[in-house]
């Protein structure tokens, strides 16, 4: 069945469209239009803001996702680098020209819309870090100087990101590059050095923390410890999942979103929103959906030939498993409310162009399979 | 691979699958241990959650119930319930502030003061909480602010109800209603689940003794609230229920016209059916405004009531303490006839004082008052006859008569302001004061002077009691069918005007307590309450009325509140040349009338001076009047099946 690689580097439009992986793509389509739903029922019913701009946002990145798929993966190979640059650069400019909001400066006004180069460096992070690792052989992959690359491409946007300040995106920024270097090959010993230097810098870390972000860690520590106040988040995330039971109060019936009990339910909180109104089985549905994304993009890493690809496929499903999973323990209570979004169903233009973005890159993976990139 | 280093490849890929497969199995079981969280928040713990979801969504606002209202016996509403006129303000429906209290300002009489007080709230407050700008308006404020509603956003009319009462002429025996205090949540069980904002509870009087019935019960608003407290839709109400009315003994009017004589003095008056004791009227003086207290007392009022030396707050009817004075002279004669220690022709005579044991006992009469029988002494009121008949009958047989005929404890049940007073015996005296009686103690206790201590319902309970034949009554204040002692006694005496059945016969056939050994006895008094009051030289005969429909028997009293002087005496000082607070209290008893008796009244003027000439006065004019309204009541009576 695999195509001849001859053919494949100058494949018509109806190949290439009929190269998709269609399981992914409809469970992109069924998460997106659920997603659209939960919206609906945060703006109380009505087709306000939210939900109107998700929905335009959903389709022009929908739309955005084939277009990157229909480009050569060979391009966005040799475009990694740049494109880790450039998003680095906008990063810069967020130092620089950010808008501040709430006490930190994460976007850049772009007119059209608020942009945050962070989301996008999740992404960039990965592509750059596979391209890298490509183009290492096995033999010097644990060279000391084939270590230091990776490390200042990992550290210096984390950095960036952490002093805007948005710890949880540093940190899953960090881990996506790590995936892609324990996939590559590097020696566990490292990632334990590494580990055992950041322990023993975590007391200078946590002086550089804000006084919110401590509360924070706190407040997981213990919810029930300021009751209305860092708790509360956690508190009432909590009763609004425990209280849908097995089959939800149904669409539009969730007292805790619909009277304001619940924090952030456009973004962070969406789960449990959708949750709360769908009960045990609807979250279960949500759950399988990502699991069944996330397989695809597995699959698709399994069948692509080149390292780039298979590196990057593995790398950026288990980065996606990781943000859902992160966002997923933080509404149950699992772990401290560091601001992760949801990917796909969480309100945020930035985080769906990122997603859809890299998930296009996944599928040019798919078409291109036997392709190499260089 | 056709790529150079393609060996390198192939053992870069498998590592790269080896690697990945790990982390596919850790997937796997973070994946299921997120889905065994989701078990537990929503299949094992749901009830719990779901409980505290809707303990997040609703919200309950509770109602205060309206309470019973009380009548007069004619069906008169002594306290009722009235609408209470409020406006208040939700700060978040006004675009400006300021610009609407300038306005409200020119539609009602609103301080600087108050509207700064308001802003302050308000600030506190969340902005959609209503703070009350006006809590008791009048009619024509009230429908002033509805005129200019449509200029004043954010101002809510609300019409409430609150307690009322028609005028101060019942404010003792009623009492009054006010806020609930923290001290009544202890100490009232029933208020447990009652304590809602507004809500007044009954301090004094019927008010408070009937409090946990005419209270009613709490209803509430059940609100779906969001996270800021904001009310969003009403899920459920419960108007709660209005508290049970009550039907009294009272005569409406005969309490205004006490109270209107009572003005200006210290006193009180109680008027009693003495064939079933239904209290028509209890009136005392100085009265206050029970209306002041329903929507906050205001402070100088407060302290003008309790500087005022007169003491308005105090029920004197059933707490003031008073020596009965003369007015005991009616039972002292009544025991000596009973524990047959005189007959009554049997003579004393007075020379003004006896001497006892080298201690001087004057009479009231400085000259004396000569020979003194039973009737004369009582007419009289001679102090030596009854230094004498004490002396033999002793204090504590005295006291035995004293106590049955209800001195010494409570007249009514469940009012805590009531005072049960003192009578007297060698027992009390070594009990409570730790001493042995001297004899000289027994001749005060005599005239009612001494340790005596008596309230004026506890006189007129005697004195209906020696007017109905010596019958024992339960005197009452709450109209109640069932409960009517001597009704069949009186239906046959109504119905066989002429046909009279022997004492004997009478107890046994209605079941009467008598209190008497020897009937005679108790005519013999009243004979010498007729003499005292319709005869010459009768201590209250100026006061008489002639018209047999109103005749009354009664007897007068004066309780000493400073001993006088030898001095004093001699100069032959007259009470109204004293201080206020050192003349006597005036007493007066009396029954009516005296050929069919129906009615007892008693009267206590406070530092009045003699009972004859303070005292005796007002009981004819009151006694006029509730004779007069007797068939009134009486078709009242029958109408309720409740006859006299």
């Amino acid at each position: 069945m695999l195509t001849p690689r001859s053919i494949q580097s100058s494949l018509g439009f109806r190949d290439k469209i009929f190269s998709f992986d269609y399981i992914l793509v409809f469970s992109i389509l069924i998460l997106g239009i659920i997603s659209m739903f939960a919206m609906y029922s945060t703006d109380g019913g009505e087709f306000k803001y939210h939900t109107n701009s998700h929905i335009l946002r959903f389709f022009i990145f929908f739309g955005l996702f084939f277009f990157i798929s229909l480009i050569k993966v060979r391009f966005w190979h040799d475009q990694s680098y740049v494109i880790y640059f450039l998003f680095f650069l906008l990063l810069l400019g967020v130092k620089y020209f950010g808008l501040t909001s709430s006490g930190s400066k994460r976007w850049l006004d772009l007119y059209f819309m608020n942009l945050q180069p962070s989301e996008l460096m999740k992404v960039g992070l990965i592509l750059f870090l596979a391209k890298y690792y490509h183009r290492v052989s096995i033999e010097n992959m644990n060279g000391i100087m084939h270590l230091f690359t990776p490390i200042i491409a990992l550290i210096a946007p984390v950095l960036l990101v952490a002093t805007q300040p948005d710890l949880g995106t540093s940190i899953l920024i960090a881990s996506g590059g790590i995936v892609v270097a324990w996939l590559a090959g590097v020696r566990i010993k490292f990632f334990v050095y590494c580990a055992l230097i950041f322990l023993s810098l975590l007391p200078v870390a946590i002086s550089f923390l804000k006084p919110y972000q401590k509360l924070r860690i706190l407040t997981f520590l213990n919810p029930e410890r300021d009751p209305l106040g860092a708790g509360y988040q956690i508190i009432q995330s909590k009763i609004a999942i425990g209280s849908g039971g097995l089959f939800g109060k149904g669409f539009l019936n969730g007292s805790q979103s619909y009277l304001d009990y619940l924090p952030e339910k456009h973004t962070d909180f969406i789960f449990t929103l959708f949750s709360e109104e769908f009960g045990f089985f609807g979250s279960l549905f949500i759950l399988l959906l990502y699991a069944l994304i996330i397989f695809r993009i597995v699959n698709i890493g399994n069948l692509t030939r080149s390292t780039f690809g298979k590196l990057y496929c593995y790398s950026f499903a288990t980065a996606f498993f990781i943000y859902v999973v992160v966002n997923m323990m933080m509404v149950l209570g699992l772990l401290p409310i560091v601001g992760s979004p949801l990917p796909i169903m969480s309100y945020g233009g930035s985080s769906m162009m990122a997603i859809m973005f890299g998930l296009g890159i996944v599928m040019s993976c798919k078409i291109y399979k036997d392709l190499p990139v260089n | 691979m056709l790529n150079p280093g393609s060996g390198s490849t192939v053992i870069k890929s498998k590592l790269i699958g080896r690697r990945m497969f790990l982390l596919t199995a850790a997937k796997a079981v973070v994946m299921v241990g997120l889905v065994g969280r989701l078990i537990s928040l929503q299949i094992n713990q749901a009830t719990k959650y779901k409980s505290l979801s809707d303990k997040n969504r609703f919200r309950e606002w509770k109602l205060a119930p309206e309470r019973g209202v009380i009548k007069d016996f004619f069906d008169q509403e002594l306290a009722s319930n009235e609408p209470l006129y409020q406006v208040h303000l939700v700060p978040e429906n006004t675009k400006n502030l300021n610009q609407l209290f300038v306005r409200l300002k020119s539609i009602l009489d609103i301080s600087d003061k108050k509207i700064s007080y308001l802003k302050r709230l308000i600030n506190k407050q969340k902005p959609w909480e209503p703070v009350i700008v006006s809590d008791n308006l009048n009619w024509a404020d009230f429908s002033r602010i509805n005129l200019f509603l449509h200029e004043l956003n954010g101002v809510e009319p609300i019409v409430s109800v609150a307690r009322t009462y028609p005028d101060n002429s019942s404010a003792h025996i009623l009492g009054y209603v006010s806020q609930i205090s923290a001290k009544d949540l202890k100490t009232k069980k029933y208020l447990k689940n009652l304590s809602v904002p507004g809500m007044t509870v009954g301090k004094t009087g019927l008010e408070r003794k009937l409090d946990e019935k005419i209270i009613g019960k709490v209803g509430f608003q059940r609100y779906e609230v969001n996270a800021f407290g904001k009310r969003i839709k009403e899920i459920k109400i419960n108007k709660g229920e209005s508290g049970i009315s009550f039907k009294t003994t009272l005569d409406y009017e005969v309490q205004k016209y006490t109270n209107e004589l009572l003005k200006d003095k210290a006193a009180a008056v109680c008027v009693m059916d003495i064939y079933n004791g239904d209290i028509v009227s209890l009136v005392s003086a100085p009265t206050f405004q029970p209306n002041a207290f329903v929507h906050g007392l205001d402070k100088d009022y407060w302290n003008s009531l309790i500087k005022d030396g007169k003491k308005p707050l105090t029920n004197k009817a059933m707490s003031g303490l008073y020596p009965p004075g003369s007015t005991i002279k009616t039972l002292v004669a009544f025991s000596a006839l009973e524990n047959k220690i005189i007959k009554p022709s049997d003579t004393f005579r007075c020379k003004g004082k006896i001497e006892l044991h080298g201690e001087k006992f004057h009479c009231w009469e400085k000259k004396g008052h000569g020979i003194v029988n039973l009737r004369k002494g009582i007419q009289r009121s001679c102090d030596v006859y009854f230094y004498e008949i004490s002396r033999k009958l002793g204090v504590d047989r005295l006291s035995e008569t004293a106590k049955k005929f209800g001195l010494g404890k409570q007249v009514l049940t469940d009012f805590v302001e009531e005072r049960s007073g003192i009578v007297p015996n060698t027992k009390w005296k070594k009990k409570f004061i730790g001493q042995n009686w001297y004899i000289g103690e027994t001749l005060h206790s005599g005239i009612g002077q001494g340790y005596f201590q008596s309230t004026p319902i506890q006189l007129c309970l005697m004195t209906a009691q020696i007017a109905n034949g010596g019958y024992k009554i339960k005197p009452r204040i709450i109209f109640d069918k069932e409960n009517n002692g001597l009704k069949n006694y009186l239906d046959f005496k109504l119905k066989n005007p002429e046909k009279l059945l022997t004492t004997e016969l009478l107890i046994k056939n209605f079941k009467l307590k008598p209190l008497f050994e020897d009937k005679k006895n108790i005519d013999i008094i009243k004979d010498a309450m007729f003499s005292s009051s319709n005869e010459p030289g009768g201590t209250s005969y100026r006061h008489r009325i002639e018209n047999p429909k109103f005749t009354f028997a009664g007897k007068t009293g004066s309780s000493q509140i400073k001993r006088f002087t030898e001095a004093q005496r001699e100069a032959e000082v007259k009470q109204i040349d004293l201080n206020y607070k050192d003349r006597d209290h005036a007493l007066f008893i009396a029954f009516a009338p005296y050929k069919d008796p129906k009615y007892a009244i008693s009267v206590v003027v406070e530092h009045g001076g003699s009972g004859g000439s303070a005292a005796a006065p007002i009981a004819k004019k009151v006694i006029k009047k509730v004779i007069e309204r007797h068939d009134l009541r009486k078709e009242i009576s029958y109408a309720e099946g409740d006859s006299i």
